[in-house]
């Protein structure tokens, strides 16, 4: 951990301190359409377009976005699941943007992932006693007291009777074998731990215990999170900070509260006003923004801000011109030109022709 | 570390979130450890989950009995022959009749001494020569079905796991083996090598000869199912987790992958099995497999031929045996796909 100092934009609120733990800087990821038997590049799915953000030792960052608008990729990213194609990711100051497997091995520990589909993500012919003892296995690791006490640890820790040590995943439920799988990442101890939409496939009910099996693990072992989901109330529920994605961008930063409260973002708005009220009085009472059209593909995204083909407060401006990721408050980065609870960057601006 | 600056539980517009008791959560494994009737629940790996599926399958089982007792027989063909003072290739002149060669009792010769007859021309024991023939088709059916399966998969799971130019290369090859006129290529080699190569000759050689054909153009079969399979398990998010937690390639394949691949292995190679008797007896039939005066099922049909009309006994019995054999691997095979897979149903 060397550098401290604050790149580019000021970030944070919080614990400014402390040197991140994740920094991604300008993060890229396109998948290469081919055509034809010579496999020439005819495109590319900007699955991921240059993202900056930190994540801080013990805090929870929360990725939301939708379907398709490359949070998962950035996931697998950040993981080095995938092999970026441009920008630099850095764990604890250290540059693991292309770091040979060899090499990355070490990292692994430190870095672990929790799936989404907790049917997949287990292999169906292994006992549970070997899913959650494989990183052991595959680190070299020979934990106190002997590799099954330490598994029948961890699985009491999730919440899972030690007597399951020799049983097979498909004997149990999906919120079961999410909490397995959550042991097999907390296994070795990591720093930072990746969650791909780590509920969104169980039910409402079991969500509620997973997530808060979370919460009670990250304060127990003072664990750092990134947690990607489309759910905006389970990202409520978790998160420190929250990045909103939008076609591969991240379209707004803030802590939990300013952004909740005080969205500034159009499509960060537009994405609040779509969470279910659960009170039929002010369901009524709220205006819901509902947004025209679909997501552009991220074959051939639109040019300057990605949003402004479903934007209502769109101008010229947008159009031609890319809005940065800025801070217009202490912790509370925006890329717009025209914001919401914010001095307007471009008020004079010509109206857009096209909406 | 541990900045929790809010009450956990439902708050404002949370829907998910809602605050289990400890208790509550505590308790959810018991009770699944508990059945209905407080009866302890046995835990069960996917293969006993398999073998009680695959034991209610009657005629399965029946079939698997079958292909036990078949494997018995041939592995103790000779035993029994020498126990029961049989011999596949003396002749009985005294049952033939001289002017017509065919068997002179009724049914081809049947009695107590020859339960399934003799055969014409020469009168040899007619069981002694199915029994003889046993081992030489099963022999040749597994050995080239493990040939097949040894190639099959490593190629196959090779393919699929690199993909790429690894997998375009691989399956062009199997294009090429699948294109191969086989039949020709067999008569060929074998009327090439008939008088003798590597060192062996005689019965050994045919049989090796036997099972490399058969066993070397029949991999791609097995090659494109393990290969197929092998694409769609890379896929699962198992395997990524694995290579999140730094698993090497090797690691991957024989520990991930392979596990998986057992069940559609073992079942293609006993549907692999009959048909490959069946290619055996095929080439015998044509008379580049086993030579006579050597007993194989093929062959015995192949000198029936020319007795059909006169004496359908012959053909009937070696025919017979190829028959339930192939029937009795088959019923298995389908009984293990069926338990192994039950979603293939």
């Amino acid at each position: 951990m060397t550098e401290t100092e604050e790149t580019g934009v000021v970030a944070g609120t919080t614990d400014e301190s402390a040197a991140p733990l994740l920094r991604v800087r300008g993060l890229v990821r396109h998948f290469p359409i081919t055509k034809g038997l010579l496999k020439r590049q005819v495109g590319a799915v900007q699955a991921v377009d240059g993202i900056d953000f930190e994540v801080r030792p013990g805090e929870t960052l929360g990725v939301v976005g939708e379907s398709g608008c490359g949070k998962s990729t950035m996931g697998r990213l950040i993981t080095r699941l995938d092999e970026p194609t441009g920008g630099t990711i850095e764990f604890e100051g250290r540059d693991i943007t292309h770091l040979p497997p060899g090499k990355l091995r070490p990292m692994r520990r430190d870095v672990q992932m929790i799936f989404q589909d907790p049917y997949g993500s287990l292999n169906p012919r292994h006992t549970i006693g070997g899913i959650v003892g494989t990183p052991f296995r595959l680190q070299g690791v020979e934990p106190e007291g002997g590799l099954k006490k330490e598994v029948q640890r961890l699985l009491e820790l999730v919440g899972l009777s030690p007597e399951h040590y020799n049983r097979y995943p498909h004997e149990f439920s999906g919120g079961q074998r999410q909490r397995i799988g959550i042991a097999r990442a907390l296994a070795l101890k990591p720093k930072l731990v990746v969650a791909d939409e780590p509920v969104s496939a169980l039910d409402v009910s079991i969500q509620a215990q997973v997530v808060n099996l979370m919460d009670d693990l990250q304060d127990e072992l003072g664990l750092t999170y990134v947690i990607i989901a489309h759910d905006l109330s389970v990202i409520r529920h978790v998160s420190d900070r929250i990045a909103v994605m939008y076609l591969g961008k991240i379209v707004e930063l803030a802590d939990r509260k300013s952004l909740y409260e005080a969205p500034m973002h159009p499509y960060t708005k537009a994405l609040l006003s779509a969470v279910p009220v659960p009170d039929p009085k002010r369901r009524t009472q709220r205006d819901r923004i509902l947004l025209k059209g679909d997501v552009p593909s991220p074959i051939d995204p639109p040019s300057g801000c990605r949003f402004r083909t479903r934007c209502w407060k769109a101008t010229e401006v947008c159009a031609t011109t890319e809005p940065p990721l800025v801070a217009l408050r202490t912790g509370h980065e925006v890329a717009c030109h025209h914001p919401e609870n914010a001095p307007d960057g471009a008020r004079d601006d010509e109206p857009a022709k096209t909406a | 570390m541990g900045r929790r600056r809010r009450p956990r539980g439902v708050k404002g517009t949370v829907t998910a979130p809602i605050e289990t008791t400890g208790a509550a959560a505590e308790a959810q494994p018991e009770a699944v450890l508990q059945g209905v009737e407080g009866k302890k629940i046995v835990g069960r790996s996917l293969g006993q989950i398999a073998w009680l599926r695959f034991k209610r399958d009657k005629v399965a089982v029946a079939g698997a009995i079958v292909v036990i007792l078949l494997i018995l027989v041939a592995a103790l063909s000779r035993p029994i022959q020498s126990w029961l003072g049989l011999d596949p290739n003396s002749p009985n002149r005294d049952l033939i009749d001289p002017n017509t060669t065919l068997p002179s009792g009724d049914f081809g010769g049947m009695s107590w001494d020859h339960p399934l007859g003799v055969d014409p021309k020469f009168g040899r024991d007619l069981f002694a020569r199915v029994l003889e023939g046993s081992w030489v088709s099963l022999i040749v059916a597994f050995g080239a079905t493990l040939l097949s399966v040894a190639i099959g998969t490593v190629l196959g799971v090779v393919a699929g796991f690199y993909r790429g130019r690894v997998d375009s290369l691989i399956s062009r090859l199997m294009d090429v083996f699948l294109a191969f006129p086989l039949l020709l290529f067999a008569i060929a080699i074998s009327a090439s090598l008939q008088g003798g190569a590597f060192g062996l000759e005689g019965l050994p050689l045919h049989i090796s000869v036997l099972i490399f054909v058969i066993g070397f153009f029949n991999w791609p079969y097995m090659g494109r199912i393990v290969r197929a399979q092998t694409l769609s398990l890379r896929e699962r998010e198992f395997v990524d987790a694995a290579r999140g937690m730094g698993a090497r390639g090797p690691f991957i394949l024989f520990r991930e992958l392979l596990p998986n691949l057992v069940g559609p292995i073992i079942v293609y190679s006993t549907l692999l099995i009959p048909s490959n008797i069946l290619f055996e007896a095929a080439l015998s039939f044509l008379g580049v497999g086993i030579q006579p005066p050597q007993a194989s099922w093929g062959g015995m049909l192949n000198q029936a031929v020319k007795y059909y009309e006169v004496d359908p006994q012959y053909m009937i019995v070696p025919g017979l045996a190829i028959f339930i054999t192939v029937l009795a691997f088959n019923l298995l095979g389908d009984g293990l796909r069926d338990a192994l897979d039950p979603r293939s149903r």
